[in-house]
């Protein structure tokens, strides 16, 4: 056995591979491609609204007078235009999200499978209502 | 033996925080990013918000948010800079810097409101 794979050599048989080139911009060619990638950049956001918090948490633990600083700070006109794009990307991605909901969670209910309206609709209706919790919260005082 | 994925953590990380994110931060950042510095809602005076925050209950809601949100932005950052960028010979710098980032901003987290007075 050893001999013959000694003495045998095969060429196997590998045809190239065809693999065209993706520009690096490919997602900018379609509508549902540039979605895409704007749902994955509201991460980006979503990691500025935890440093914004800590920003705030910090301030606060370190006396009124750094609270004052910070208040002033969230009214530069650039971090109020900072804000305004973080926020139109979270609503993106809480949309995105609960559209979702659906295909990633299937209720069945006594044999019947929930319809995805309903999923839907709870789900914003939990918005709703955990949203107006939160300004109920920071709103009075 | 089979490598075992953490892909499964990772993903159960990115999916809690997505949730997270989508339910709550757009308020937040609503009141705290439009609202009170543009003057429409008055902004919490500042004894009100320190003793809300020296609430346990506050501080882990606040820590569980920070922490599921930047797991979220981890995951999801790292497979945008694969997939939009194609910059998959980077894998392990990417990898490294995104959850890296992560345990960074949790610790951060931790910390503030740990020793929040």
């Amino acid at each position: 056995m050893s001999d013959t794979r000694q003495t045998t050599r095969y060429t196997e048989y590998h045809p190239r591979w065809y693999r065209s080139r993706v520009s690096t911009w490919w997602w900018l060619t379609r509508w549902p491609y540039l979605k895409f990638i704007l749902r994955e950049i509201s991460s980006v956001f979503v990691a500025w609204f935890v440093m914004v918090l800590l920003l705030q948490i910090r301030a606060l633990s370190r006396g009124p007078q750094a609270y004052a600083q910070f208040e002033r700070w969230l009214q530069h006109p650039a971090v109020v235009l900072l804000n305004l794009i973080a926020l139109f990307f979270v609503v993106f991605h809480a949309v995105t999200w609960f559209n979702l909901a659906p295909r990633a969670i299937a209720i069945r209910f006594r044999g019947k499978r929930v319809p995805d309206l309903w999923i839907v609709g709870t789900n914003y209706a939990a918005w709703a209502v955990i949203s107006l919790v939160v300004a109920w919260f920071l709103v009075r005082s | 033996m089979a490598k075992q994925s953490n892909e499964p953590v990772i993903w159960a990380l990115f999916s809690a925080g997505g949730v997270v994110a989508a339910f709550v931060i757009p308020v937040h950042l609503f009141l705290l990013g439009l609202a009170f510095p543009l003057g429409w809602i008055p902004a919490p005076r500042y004894e009100y918000l320190l003793a809300l925050v020296r609430l346990p209950l506050t501080r882990l809601y606040l820590f569980a948010l920070c922490f599921l949100a930047v797991f979220h932005w981890a995951h999801r950052f790292r497979y945008t800079l694969y997939d939009g960028l194609q910059i998959k010979h980077l894998n392990e710098l990417i990898f490294f810097c995104c959850y890296g980032g992560a345990i960074f901003g949790t610790v951060l987290a931790g910390y503030l409101l740990w020793n929040f007075r």
